[in-house]
């Protein structure tokens, strides 16, 4: 029994019933499927988060942020400034105790450049309903390329737990047809 | 001398069972119960603040609660249990003294009083940062200092055990190899030793810097070496509970493995691959390489994964094999049919290995590609995942391996033995539920650890579909049938323990028949297991399916590079 010393002292000399070295086959074999799934998807699939990342002070962050507010906000809704910057540029994106700042309006089948940090504590990128999920830490400026591919108007959403003003921490962006 | 200690012969089973190691069995699961009872309770107020028609709590207390949730389950309960697991499988099944008994209770006191440190600071109401406390949410110094003292009572534990291995194998109280039920418990308890060490790591450096001596901690840094704590301790988990199935299979049917290499290579992968657990934790941060997330999520075979898959065929073959013995030959099932599906012992452990193989195994080898992470990190799926590992699984085993404690350890009867009997039905259902509708409102992107999803008090407004307040209204019912399902499970335990009847010598079924049956090991001995190979070919169909279809999601978000 499972509870009592092996009957057979040399347990490790008995065969393995075929059932079980089926299994072990298949399941090897699968694993091994999954394993270069991954690196398949990297070099055909679209979906791929990028291994561009910084580290950068929330100063200087915050400052590249308000240069681009600056250079192409084309107006304010709710107290956000909302920004339309050109296909292909840098877009930036600040996560802070409890905003997504600014309103980012983007062109569809464009790509961008977009930066993301947090001004402060760890915060949760969550991009609905497309639903893609970040993880956005203070100090660190992630960059990934995105080609938002529907239009319409989507809600950033913070799902990295932030404090007493957590579930009030939601941001907006937008997808124009051009 | 300690070496004459008393021991008495338990009748059913024939094993001997020490005074000492027999109390701090009892000692431990009593207060993992107890533990059970209070983040149970809490648990259900947070299902019940996430239905939207009746959002009990307001949003401080929830964080509150919440937190008080994650860390009496998920680490008390469960930890103390897993103590009175790795007593059981060495001094019972061993048949050997428990080594140095009074270091053991230390190891107890300093779990109890770090337990009760930890709650204490989260219901002062400042140390709300959740299970993780990532840094910089910043609780109380003695919240940090409460977790430290828990992990070095554990700590104790641990090498009590190996303490014991030790003792039994030069007092000569088995010969050849230690029982599978036992290796398996090694395997936990090596993986703890890892577990507990990186906690040290992490955990020390927070409470130095809570009380101000250190003046910053890297977020990245704290989630990386966090989760090497934070997800090894689930590895102990698995090790542990599938232990206790393996354990519950033998003495309720006396089934024994397929073959023992093969069961015990499959715990030896997880010592090997455990995973640097961390890794799919961080899938989605900045700053780490795709080819470091590969890897370190798969170590390239997927290995640990196979250990579990292994254990899926090896844990109902060894049950067909034995039902097969006894002439329940007839058809693919009629073995599985005729299990004493009314025996809670039985039934909760057959649940468990079908809903944490089913529910838990698959989401979970799913939400670690590196990028089909991308479509369910910090959503509730999440948490639907781990509910299904660690509640249908490890809890529902655990309460499964109760119900034969009682009678075993405690020696009384159960109270309520109608209750016991649809007990694990009921819990099951339950959590077959939250599993379920949390990871079905996960896929349309509920996110984890949030108060309010109608995100009424935000500035700029955003609606969730319909159908996530749906599931999630159908999550606070499941929740409330798990919560019964708790409830009957407290009642019954702590009943039995106290006032249960008293089973003496005499009085003590002779399940000895069961024990008894030996055979010898080799294939001509083993029957086929043919209704095993279609619960696995089954299992397999779902895998593969399941996890194609979440490529095909994946492939419908915007392209990132």
């Amino acid at each position: 029994m499972s509870i009592s010393p092996p009957q057979e002292k040399l347990w490790w000399n008995e065969p393995i019933p075929k059932s079980e070295l089926i299994w072990i086959i298949v399941g090897f074999i699968w694993g091994l499927i999954m394993f270069f799934m991954m690196i398949y998807w990297h070099a055909v699939g679209e979906q791929n988060l990028s291994n561009e990342a910084y580290r950068i002070t929330a100063e200087d962050f915050a400052a590249r942020t308000n240069t681009m507010i600056e250079k192409y906000k084309v107006r304010d809704e709710a107290g956000f400034p909302v920004v339309h910057p050109p296909p292909g540029s840098d877009v930036y994106l600040i996560a802070r105790l409890w905003q997504w700042w600014p309103i980012l309006e983007l062109e569809k089948d464009q790509s961008y450049r977009l930066h993301i940090s947090s001004m402060d504590w760890l915060h949760g990128f969550s991009l609905q309903p497309v639903n893609i999920n970040l993880q956005i830490h203070p100090g660190y400026e992630m960059v990934l390329t995105a080609k938002p591919d529907k239009a319409g108007e989507y809600g950033i959403v913070c799902n990295e737990f932030c404090g007493i003003g957590h579930h009030t921490m939601v941001g907006r962006m937008y997808v124009i047809e051009k | 001398m300690a070496i004459n200690e008393q021991y008495r012969i338990c009748p059913a089973t024939g094993l001997r069972v020490y005074r000492s190691a027999e109390n701090l069995i009892k000692a431990n699961a009593v207060i993992a119960i107890i533990f059970l009872a209070i983040g149970g309770l809490f648990g259900l107020m947070v299902a019940l603040t996430r239905w939207k028609a009746v959002h009990l709590l307001p949003a401080e207390w929830f964080y509150l609660v919440l937190t008080a949730h994650g860390l009496n389950v998920l680490v008390v309960w469960i930890i103390f249990f897993e103590v009175a697991v790795l007593y059981f499988a060495s001094a019972v099944l061993l048949g050997c003294r428990l080594a140095t008994p009074r270091i053991a209770w230390a190891g107890f006191a300093l779990m109890l009083i770090g337990a009760v440190m930890i709650n204490i600071a989260v219901l002062q109401g400042h140390s709300s940062v959740l299970f993780t406390a990532y840094v910089p949410l910043k609780a109380a110094p003695h919240f940090y200092l409460g977790y430290i003292l828990f992990a070095v009572g554990a700590l104790i534990g641990c090498f009590i055990f190996f303490g014991t291995l030790v003792i039994a194998k030069q007092e000569r109280t088995y010969e050849g190899s230690v029982p599978l039920v036992t290796f398996g418990a090694v395997t936990a308890a090596i993986i703890a030793v890892f577990t507990i060490a990186s906690g040290a790591i992490i955990l020390i450096p927070t409470f130095l810097w809570s009380i101000g001596l250190v003046s910053h901690i890297d977020t990245l840094m704290y989630r990386t070496v966090f989760w090497a704590f934070g997800h090894s301790s689930q590895q102990i988990n698995v090790a542990a509970h599938i232990s206790v199935w393996y354990l519950i299979a033998a003495v309720t049917l006396g089934a024994k493995p397929l073959s023992e290499k093969v069961s015990r290579f499959a715990f030896l992968l997880y010592i090997l691959f455990l995973q640097l657990a961390s890794a799919h934790h961080l899938l989605v941060d900045p700053g780490i390489s795709s080819e470091w997330k590969i890897f370190n999520t798969s170590y390239a075979m997927y290995l640990a994964v196979l250990g579990s898959m292994i254990h899926g065929l090896t844990v109902p073959g060894s049950i067909e094999a034995a039902q097969r013995r006894k002439g329940y030959t007839n058809g693919l099932f009629e073995w599985l049919r005729k299990a004493p599906w009314g025996n809670p012992a039985f039934s909760g452990m057959f649940i468990s290995l079908i809903l944490f193989g089913f529910l838990g195994g698959i989401s979970g080898v799913v939400m670690g590609v590196e990028q089909i992470n991308l479509i369910i990190h910090n959503t509730i799926y999440v948490v639907g995942h781990f509910h299904a590992t660690v509640v249908a699984g490890t809890t529902l085993a655990f309460m499964a391996l109760t119900y034969l404690l009682i009678p075993l350890i405690f020696q009384r009867e159960l109270i309520l033995p109608g209750w016991a009997r649809a007990q694990p039905y009921l819990f099951g259902l339950g959590v077959t539920g939250i599993s379920l509708f949390m990871m079905g409102a996960g896929t349309l992107g509920v996110p984890r650890r949030h108060w309010d999803i109608s995100l009424a008090d935000a500035v700029l407004p955003y609606d969730f579909p319909g159908a996530a307040n749906l599931m999630m209204g159908l999550n606070g019912i499941s929740a409330l049938l798990a919560g019964l399902g708790g409830i009957i499970f407290i009642v019954v335990a702590v009943g039995s323990v106290f006032f249960g009847k008293r089973i003496t010598l005499a009085e003590a079924k002779p399940d000895k028949p069961e024990a008894a049956v030996v055979a010898k090991y080799g294939s001509a001995e083993t029957p086929a297991v043919p209704g095993t190979m279609v619960l696995v070919a089954v299992f397999f169909t779902t895998f593969v399916l399941y996890y194609y279809v979440n490529w095909k999601y994946l492939a419908e978000i915007w392209p990132l590079r």
